[in-house]
């Protein structure tokens, strides 16, 4: 058996006995309190502007950024951004509450429709379940109101973040999966998206739109 | 993969007459160089963040035993299988019987070198399996029947040129006068041809950057995406790890992560980062339908309670292999192996024996900049130059060091006799080189005088000046220790 074995193995090598509860213990404290590591000094200070910060980071990975003062404000801005981008009207996105209330009727001839993501569609409405600050990362949970697919198939990726749901960091935005999602706190995917895909990888230069979006639309909203 | 490793001496030979390799060295690593040292320019507390990255990996080493069950419990308590594998053989059987089970035909795969370790694709090609790397370059190799050079930038060994000719004879059903002169172009093509690959796939393949043992999740950083449309199009989702991947918490991942993609490509963190559970849930609409983690040991295990334990800290990330004026050289191909680099020449020995990968520890000139650079703060030289003890203690050694090697022993446990040999040896080969003060050839040692002079000594030994500034300078003191 190659489970008893390969630990077997580990035990050995470590001097370990199976059932040393010193050991034991040491392992499922630290499991149940993980310890955090201060927070870079970019977003540690009390007063920090954290919707700022995360908006300068992201920037900087080539990601576009809209802020908007009222959530109704957001089909619009949307709609620009796709125009002026020479897209058609049109996204996908989930179940999620806080977009289904967007009036996308507001702008004429906006085509939207909901569920997962077909190898057609030409963008895709995400809400983030967080920012985060550090690096201008977004975190995006999967499930029927943020379907997974809508992140990569689609040529272009729209994500949504309140901006009270902005964190200093990537350990603040665990302890809300935590907090609020209980025991099961993992959905099946977990998504930390930092700017469109990309690649260095052929002739050294960066090429926006590798194999997922080729461009991404932040809007930050009260 | 057939490791090629003992001919290192060779490898490196025809790398450093391949002109076209050449070029493509000259150009890239100086840029990952110079793009780390920005990035943690950026970020004060990356040094820190390195100690407590060692401390939290030799931690997770002295526990791993019990990580490993953490870890497996909640996998399973996601709906996900575990699957314990001993050799490279081990692994590539499970995955076989899952595709088989699968009923697979066309099998995507992200950026995994634990694949290329156990030499998967060719496993499930001889199985009549269609499998397609989907990472932009590991497809270029895959169609040019080559391995990686690099564990994060794999074709850094290739020109733009050879990539149009390799699109040009693969993809002939397309119009044949297409522009693919400028890298967006190559892109697109292959964006285009892989996109069928993802939608019609049954299983996809990925590696894993971290196993959480908080959470049963695996992690995987890139930057094109091609991991997440691998795993989240097709059926079955086959995560291939080492035992050593595994980090106790999400938090713990975390730090590790603020260091890996700075010390990679000098990013504050790849465009993607995915953390994968278990296979879709029951309202989820889309995601694999089955989550299998294959937990490779393939001598790990026997690295751990060895001298070596440290190499296990390693994230790759390749930054000791960016900084190593050998591989710099010679790229890395060379190592004749999976892992390149230093990093390849501490840790291959010990996963391939030191009859086959002992000589890469002599690929090096101790300059330390691995080490000076590496996230995990592994030693490198010092793991070399164990290695090369053992291979020396084994007998692997070539005749002629050993015999070099053996001679210089014998004398400098004599060392008045030394003295007087080195004293007369510097004095006759000053004589020796004359006015010009270098040889431009010396027997035995072509491979350096064929490139460049060596320089002679100046005339006199280190004994001998040190002598002397004894007799001259003033005694050291406490007060003036400082300034001398």
């Amino acid at each position: 058996m190659s489970r008893a074995s390969i630990l077997g193995k580990v035990r050995t090598a470590l001097h370990a006995p199976a059932d040393d509860a010193l050991r034991i213990g040491v392992v499922s404290e630290r499991i149940a309190a993980p310890p955090i590591v201060a927070a870079p000094q970019r977003v540690a200070a009390p007063n920090t502007d954290l919707a700022a910060g995360f908006k300068e980071e992201l920037e900087l990975q080539l990601a576009t950024v809209a802020e908007v003062t009222n959530a109704l404000q957001i089909p619009k801005v949307i709609a620009d951004y796709l125009s002026t981008n020479n897209q058609p009207l049109r996204l996908r996105h989930g179940i999620d509450p806080r977009i289904s209330k967007l009036d996308f009727t507001a702008v004429a001839d906006f085509e939207v429709q909901t569920g997962p993501a077909s190898p057609d569609d030409s963008a895709g409405l995400s809400y983030a379940f967080v920012g985060i600050a550090e690096t201008g990362t977004m975190a995006l949970l999967s499930g029927p109101e943020n379907p997974v697919t809508l992140g990569f198939l689609p040529d272009t990726h729209i994500i949504i973040v309140s901006r009270n749901r902005i964190v200093p960091t990537y350990e603040d935005a665990f302890a809300l999966l935590r907090l609020e999602r209980g025991v099961a706190s993992m959905p099946r995917t977990l998504n930390l998206i930092s700017g469109p895909s990309r690649t260095a990888d052929i002739g050294g230069r960066i090429v926006i739109g590798a194999h997922g979006p080729r461009r991404l639309l932040t809007v930050i909203t009260p | 993969m057939q490791p090629t490793s003992h001919d290192f001496k060779t490898n490196a030979r025809a790398a450093l007459s391949d002109r076209q390799l050449q070029e493509a060295l000259s150009g890239l690593p100086g840029g990952l160089v110079a793009q780390r040292a920005a990035a943690r320019a950026r970020l004060p507390e990356f040094d820190d963040l390195r100690d407590y990255g060692r401390d939290l990996r030799n931690h997770t080493l002295d526990h791993l035993d019990l990580y490993l069950e953490a870890y497996e419990t909640k996998v399973i308590a996601a709906g996900g299988h575990v699957h314990w594998a001993e050799t490279a053989e081990d692994a590539c059987l499970a995955i076989l019987r899952i595709c088989k089970a699968a009923d697979a035909k066309l099998i995507t795969k992200g950026k995994s070198m634990v694949s290329e370790e156990i030499g998967l694709n060719a496993k499930l090609q001889a199985a009549d399996l269609d499998v397609v790397e989907t990472d932009l370059v590991e497809y270029i190799l895959q169609i040019r029947n080559e391995t990686p050079r690099h564990i994060i930038a794999p074709a850094i060994h290739l020109i733009q040129d050879q990539v149009e000719d390799d699109f040009r004879r693969q993809h002939q059903h397309l119009p044949k006068d297409r522009p693919l002169d400028q890298p967006a172009e190559l892109v697109d093509e292959a964006r285009k041809i892989l996109r069928e690959k993802f939608i019609t796939a049954d299983v996809g393949i990925t590696g894993a950057n971290f196993l959480v043992a908080e959470t049963g999740s695996s992690i995987i950083v890139t930057n094109e995406g091609n991991g997440d449309l691998t795993q989240s199009l097709a059926k079955v989702h086959i995560v291939i790890a080492a035992i050593d991947k595994v980090v106790p918490t999400l938090n713990d991942a975390a730090a590790l992560l603020r260091l890996l993609a700075r010390s990679a490509t000098g990013q504050e963190i790849t465009a993607y980062t995915t953390f994968s559970t278990g296979p879709r849930r029951a309202d989820d609409p889309d995601g694999p339908q089955a989550y299998h983690v294959i937990l490779l040991d393939n001598g790990r295990s026997e690295l751990l309670g060895s001298e070596f334990r440290e190499v296990l800290r390693c994230i790759r990330c390749g930054a000791c292999m960016n900084h190593c004026p050998v591989y710099n050289a010679v790229g890395g191909h060379a190592y004749g192996w999976v892992y390149p680099g230093p990093i390849g020449a501490a840790l291959n020995p010990g996963l391939i024996g030191v009859k086959e990968a002992g000589s890469l520890a002599n690929a090096s000139t101790f300059c330390g900049r691995c080490e000076a650079v590496c996230p995990m703060r592994i030693p490198l030289p010092k793991l070399m130059r164990r290695w090369r003890e053992i291979e020396f203690e084994q007998g692997e050694t070539p005749f002629l060091t050993r015999f070099a090697l053996r001679s210089w022993a014998a004398l400098a446990r004599w060392p008045a006799a030394y003295h007087i040999i080195s004293r007369m040896m510097v004095g006759t080969l000053k004589l020796a080189a004359g006015r010009r003060g270098a040889f431009t050839w010396i027997p035995f040692a072509s491979g350096w005088t064929s490139g460049r002079d060596l320089p002679a000594p100046q005339g006199r030994t280190f004994q001998q000046l040190w002598a002397e500034r004894q007799k001259t300078a003033a005694p050291l003191t406490p007060t003036n220790k400082e300034a001398a």
